[in-house]
């Protein structure tokens, strides 16, 4: 294909057609300026810089699966005798909702597999962005100048979680009803406002006649809409910021390394939407995924054991699960503890490391722009942060699946609970000085490569009878590599006092700052990197080894 | 924010060089200096033709297979009954229609991807170049420019001085969205006091909710566990669904010696209690019964109470015990109930009280 | 032995029972007693009420007492009748292994005959539940859909939608229904055995106990269908999330290494 914006214009009536339409469309929207800066636009090569990809190509195939569905989808609670083709339901009351979910598995042809493809890429697709932030925190892409589009990511991850949440619920089964309740429940805890709120939502008492097709509209539109103009945000950021790299040879911060976006990329990434659809439809083909006939229709008198949401609001779960049971009744009036401690410590967790960012930039007090990617070894104290956050969030996810660890590892669920209220608290402590450690020993020994040389596996036996082994010293593209973070230094407060014996005001800000960046700078959080002098005093002095 | 106050030396000065500091020669002083981009090698199928027609033939072949998955999917779709069903090993007995569908609907969009990667991956050239970046600040000529601009603008404006404009502007603006607020109000009516009443009420008869008849003593077992809604309560009614949310219970009979709470044994009747299945933790039906230890659990979030000691609660998340229905038995000889429950039914609010 | 079973829990059991047990004694193993009832030979019975109580005094006693008034080891079998004891021994859970949370099932060690014999000796310590006859479960005149609701209503709280089982408080748990035969789960809806309450014919009717085995086969039996593909353990989204990070996201990313991954140079260097 050759790119009508490298040519010369030629004079119009010869010029094939697709060039003539390109000539079109310019004039009218300038597309030669827009393709000048992205059609030949570089992208760097690493298989975790596509993990954004599967983000963004699952929720286009969650938009293309989604308004199929709703061709036969009927959001309404009013009550219907069943008499479809699964026989196991017929004649039993079930909401229009349930039942016409029931007809697009059973009786539309197709149909189940769409519903499967939909629900199992919107799994992928929070999995994939839990993923994709992971990455991101921990090779610290969020620095500047990418902050808004860190904020952006997490909008979206958080709007996933509601989406699917919604979405979840719709069909009305007793599962999703069982969630719907708990939602609740949640929403009555809330002192004051929580018991209007909820009549509000559900249009009256709990479960009413409104709650499927509310919530119909926030899945399939507000919320939709919202992540769309999010996500179309965060990819012109992306193009507009060029993409992070990794340190390596030719490498710089002021430069972007890789393989032009017209052909290759094209090729990569639309290639890559269809790889990421080609396996979520064989994953739909082969499993299956929420099948709400097992599960049976809402009835608010009706539960099953293991009773769980989808994955991604299973740390919510487990927050609830493990809360122990405070309520305060004074003056008339009920605080429901149980219920809104963990309601309020849930949109904690998730902003905890949303301004992990700002926190970062506040404490090194760095203005510059960061292109180049750390090594998470390289960031001790980011590490172990991420690390201690990862850990309250398994922990929690365990608690709310405690009832499926009990049976499937012949536990005692109340002993499961006592672990994870123990863990939330113990858990990311340990995690965190155990990442540190970690990461200073992965440093150590990054030193000890760039000084002594790559661990050969030849051993040697010297004249004497020592046996050594043979370390080869670094090629100079891998000593560069190793070499290439930047160390901060602690920031200090400096004298109080100056030289006229005048005292200077410190701010308490000002010193949990210093302290702070003493935690993350100071000489327990890094290892100086090998300077060039002891490069040079070790290899060029007496033999190395 | 305050970054001023950090002294300059804090920050590495490594990264801060001119541009085209990516360009500059190996340093021969500097073992650690940036050796610059390697030289491209080529691929096989750079320099081997036939390796590259192979290449081509690989790629063909996937579009290829694309289209034939492509026609398979037709074909199923229009060939396999919606509901017909294989054995497949070892995914059991699963609907042919929806296995062969998805298989050919994933090998045809696979097999684009891996043909369109495939060829990037060995015919595109693979040479890596390295663009520029430029800062994303403006400089400070524009930054003076756009600051003067907008200085102007505010100026010409008036807004800074006419104050008058500005304030009843302002809360033209805040007051204008309570509309929207105010919209909002009838999605739902007040709560009232909806929450604290269920459809018992003295004299509703206990209505086994297994075999729709009104329950008498004997039938109840010590050991046994039975649910039951108010008399007049039907499946079809319009608002069974939130009656039943408040109303539904929870029968179990013990040995009246069992029962440690004195108000629990008053309530009941010959050792049979009546307990809201409602969870007072977020309403999900409790009734994981433990018969030997009289312990009710919450499958949602493992609340348990001792229903043998006034449904207190013993571990988990719930809040308050169970409220229990005072019942009895009316002349026939059914168990009935003696009044409303006591207290509200279900999650606690913060009316409650 | 289906057959057989069904003749064997006919309302008059133990007459059989009895007839089974002299035939063993005889050595004549050929072929199951018809239920003639109306000659009903007491010595019979007696005999085998005497082969019952001897397995009894053997495996049971220790824990249940020598006359099955009960222990601190084990609970009083006055009055639990014969269906709980088929139930229990049947499985396997009884004679138990070793104090727990819980009693699992295991092998059964008893033949179907010497249960029998077991059964009819409880059963004669007290009233209490016969073992049911096959027609009081076979599929027959059952309501599936009905089924369903009374499964959801009354059993799905601990056992999952479709009968999985799930966890209790303390280690116990209610187990899977996967594979128990319906007189087994018959017997359990009646004599409520171990934390399971009971659910007897006045609040459960045997039409109602019919409809949820009913129920039971269509949703968990051997040739229940899972349209979308695997069930995945039916236990519902913890083990959809965890396949889709293993075998969703897991597939994606290798696929992406590929994707990123260098193509081969023709010299290596």
């Amino acid at each position: 294909m050759s790119t009508a914006a490298n040519e010369a214009p030629r004079s119009r009536g010869k010029a094939p057609a697709g060039e003539r339409v390109a000539d079109w469309a310019d004039g009218r929207l300038g597309i030669y300026s827009l393709a000048k800066a992205n059609m030949r636009k570089i992208f760097p090569d690493h298989w975790s810089f596509m993990l954004g990809e599967v983000c963004l190509y699952s929720f286009i195939i969650i938009i293309l699966t989604g308004v199929y569905l709703t061709l036969f989808f009927h959001p309404s609670m009013a009550e219907v005798e069943y008499h479809g083709s699964y026989v196991p339901l017929q004649g039993q009351m079930m909401s229009e909702a349930y039942a016409s979910t029931l007809d697009i598995s059973f009786d539309v042809r197709g149909g189940l597999l769409i519903r499967q493809i939909h629900h199992w890429a919107a799994l992928v697709f929070l999995a994939g962005m839990f993923v994709h932030m992971m990455r991101v925190f921990f090779t610290g892409a969020f620095r500047k100048p990418r902050e808004i589009n860190w904020l952006f990511g997490f909008l979206l991850l958080v709007l996933g979680m509601f989406t699917g949440f919604t979405g979840y619920s719709l069909p009305d089964d007793l599962l999703s009803g069982t969630g719907i309740r708990f939602m609740e429940g949640a929403i009555l805890s809330v002192p004051i406002v929580g018991t209007y709120i909820s009549f509000f939502l559900f249009g009256g008492e709990f479960p009413g006649h409104d709650f499927v097709s509310r919530f119909y509209s926030v899945h399939i539109l507000l919320l939709p809409g919202i992540m769309l103009g999010l996500l179309v945000g965060h990819l012109i950021l992306v193009f507009y910021h060029k993409h992070t790299q990794f340190a390596g040879p030719g490498k710089t911060n002021k430069n972007v390394v890789g393989m032009p976006l017209l052909p290759v990329y094209t090729a990569k990434a639309g290639g890559f939407f269809f790889l990421v659809f080609g396996v979520i439809s064989v994953v739909s083909a082969i499993a299956t995924i929420n099948p709400i006939w097992a599960i049976g229709p809402y009835r608010p008198d009706q539960v099953s054991t293991g009773a769980q949401p989808d994955w991604y609001m299973g740390f919510s779960e487990g927050l609830i699960r493990v809360m122990p049971g405070w309520e305060i009744n004074a003056w008339g009036h009920t605080l429901v503890l149980g219920v809104l401690i963990p309601l309020i410590i849930f949109p904690l967790v998730l902003a905890a490391i949303a301004v992990y960012p700002f926190i970062e930039s506040w404490v090194t007090g760095d203005k510059r722009e960061h292109h180049i990617l750390d090594r998470p070894r390289n960031a001790p104290t980011r590490t172990a942060f991420g690390v201690a956050w990862l850990t309250v969030y398994f922990v929690l996810l365990i608690g709310g699946g405690n009832d499926l660890w009990a049976t499937h590892f012949h536990l005692s669920i109340n002993a499961i609970t006592w672990f994870v209220r123990v863990a939330f608290f113990v858990g990311p402590v340990v995690a965190f000085i155990a990442t540190k450690r970690i990461c200073l020993g992965l440093q150590r020994r990054d030193k000890d490569k760039v000084l002594h040389g790559r661990e050969s596996g030849i051993i040697k036996r010297l004249p004497h009878g020592e046996f050594i082994e043979v370390h080869e010293p670094l090629s100079q593209e891998q000593l560069h590599t190793l070499t290439a973070h930047e160390q901060y230094k602690p920031a200090e407060i400096g004298p109080t006092v100056d030289e006229n014996g005048v005292e200077r005001k410190v701010s308490g800000t000002q010193k949990l700052r210093a302290k702070l960046s003493e935690s993350y700078y100071g000489e327990e959080s890094q290892i100086p990197k090998p300077t060039v002098e002891e490069y040079k005093e070790i290899t060029s002095g007496h033999g190395h080894h | 924010m305050s970054s001023q106050d950090i002294p300059e030396e804090n920050l590495p000065a490594a990264q801060d060089r001119p541009h085209g500091a990516a360009a500059r020669p190996a340093d021969e002083t500097n073992p650690f200096a940036d050796p610059g981009l390697p030289p491209h090698e080529p691929r096989v199928q750079d320099v081997d033709e036939r390796a590259a027609k192979r290449s081509e033939r690989t790629v063909a072949l996937l579009f290829t297979l694309s289209m034939l998955a492509t026609i398979g999917f037709i074909a199923s779709f229009v060939a396999i009954d919606v509901d017909k069903s294989v054995y497949i090993f070892p995914l059991g007995h699963i609907s042919a229609l929806n296995f062969a569908l998805g298989m050919t609907l994933g090998v045809a969009l696979f097999a684009i991807g891996a043909g369109a990667v495939h060829w990037a991956r060995t015919l595109m050239s693979d040479e890596e170049v390295a663009d520029e970046r430029h800062p994303i600040e403006a400089s400070p000529e524009v930054r003076a420019k756009v600051h003067a601009d907008f200085k102007q603008g505010a100026k010409e404006s008036v807004i800074g001085r006419r104050k008058l404009i500005r304030n009843t502007m302002l809360g033209a603006l805040t007051l204008v969205p309570l509309s929207g607020v105010v919209l909002l109000r009838d999605l739902g009516p007040l709560p009232g006091t909806k929450l604290r009443h269920t459809l018992w009420s003295k004299g509703k008869l206990l209505v086994n909710m297994n075999t729709n008849e009104p329950l008498r003593p004997s039938d109840v077992a010590v050991g046994s566990l039975t649910f039951a809604m108010p008399e007049g309560l039907e499946e079809h009614d319009e608002d069974f669904q939130n009656e039943i949310a408040k109303a539904a219970l929870m029968i179990i009979r013990l040995e009246p010696d069992s029962i440690k709470d004195k108000r629990e044994l008053e309530w009941s009747h010959e050792g049979i209690v009546a307990y809201s299945k409602i969870c007072t933790h977020v309403g999900c039906p409790i009734s994981l019964y433990e018969q030997q230890t009289h312990h009710a659990l919450c499958p949602c979030h493992q609340s348990t109470f001792d229903l043998a000691d006034g449904a207190r609660v013993i571990f988990g998340p719930a809040g308050h015990a169970l409220p229990q229905l005072r019942i009895g038995v009316n002349d026939e000889g059914y168990l009935e109930a003696l009044g409303d429950f006591e207290e509200p039914v279900g999650p606690a609010f913060w009316e409650r009280g | 032995m289906k057959k057989l079973s069904a003749r064997r829990r006919h309302p008059l059991a133990a007459l059989v029972v009895l007839l089974l047990a002299l035939a063993c004694t005889g050595g004549l193993y050929a072929a199951f007693a018809p239920a003639s009832k109306a000659q009903a030979d007491e010595s019979a019975q007696s005999l085998a009420i005497d082969e019952g109580k001897k397995l009894y005094a053997v495996g049971c006693a220790s824990c249940h007492g020598t006359g099955g008034q009960g222990t601190s080891d084990g609970p009083s079998l006055v009055g639990v009748g014969a269906a709980a004891v088929d139930f229990q021994v049947g499985t396997g859970r009884m004679p138990a292994q070793q104090p727990g949370a819980q009693v699992p099932k295991k092998k059964v060690i008893y033949s179907q005959a010497e249960i029998d014999q077991l059964a009819a000796y409880i059963a004669s310590l007290g009233a209490g539940p016969a073992i049911p006859s096959e027609e009081k479960y076979g599929p027959e005149g059952a309501d599936i859909a009905k089924g369903g609701e009374l499964f959801r209503t009354n059993c799905a709280q601990c056992h999952n939608f479709t009968g999985k089982g799930g966890a209790l408080t303390h280690g116990k748990f209610a187990p899977s229904l996967e594979g128990v035969d319906p007189k087994h789960i018959y017997e359990a809806m009646q004599t409520g055995p171990q934390n399971m309450p009971s659910f007897p014919d006045t609040t459960l009717s045997e039409q109602n106990k019919k409809d949820i085995i009913a129920y039971l086969d269509a949703v968990n039996g051997d040739d229940t269908e899972s349209p979308g593909g695997l069930s995945l353990g039916g236990l519902g989204p913890v083990s959809e999330g965890l396949f889709a990070w293993v075998f969703g996201l897991g597939a994606l990313i290798a696929v992406a290494v590929w994707v990123a991954a260098r193509t081969a140079k023709a010299k290596k260097s």
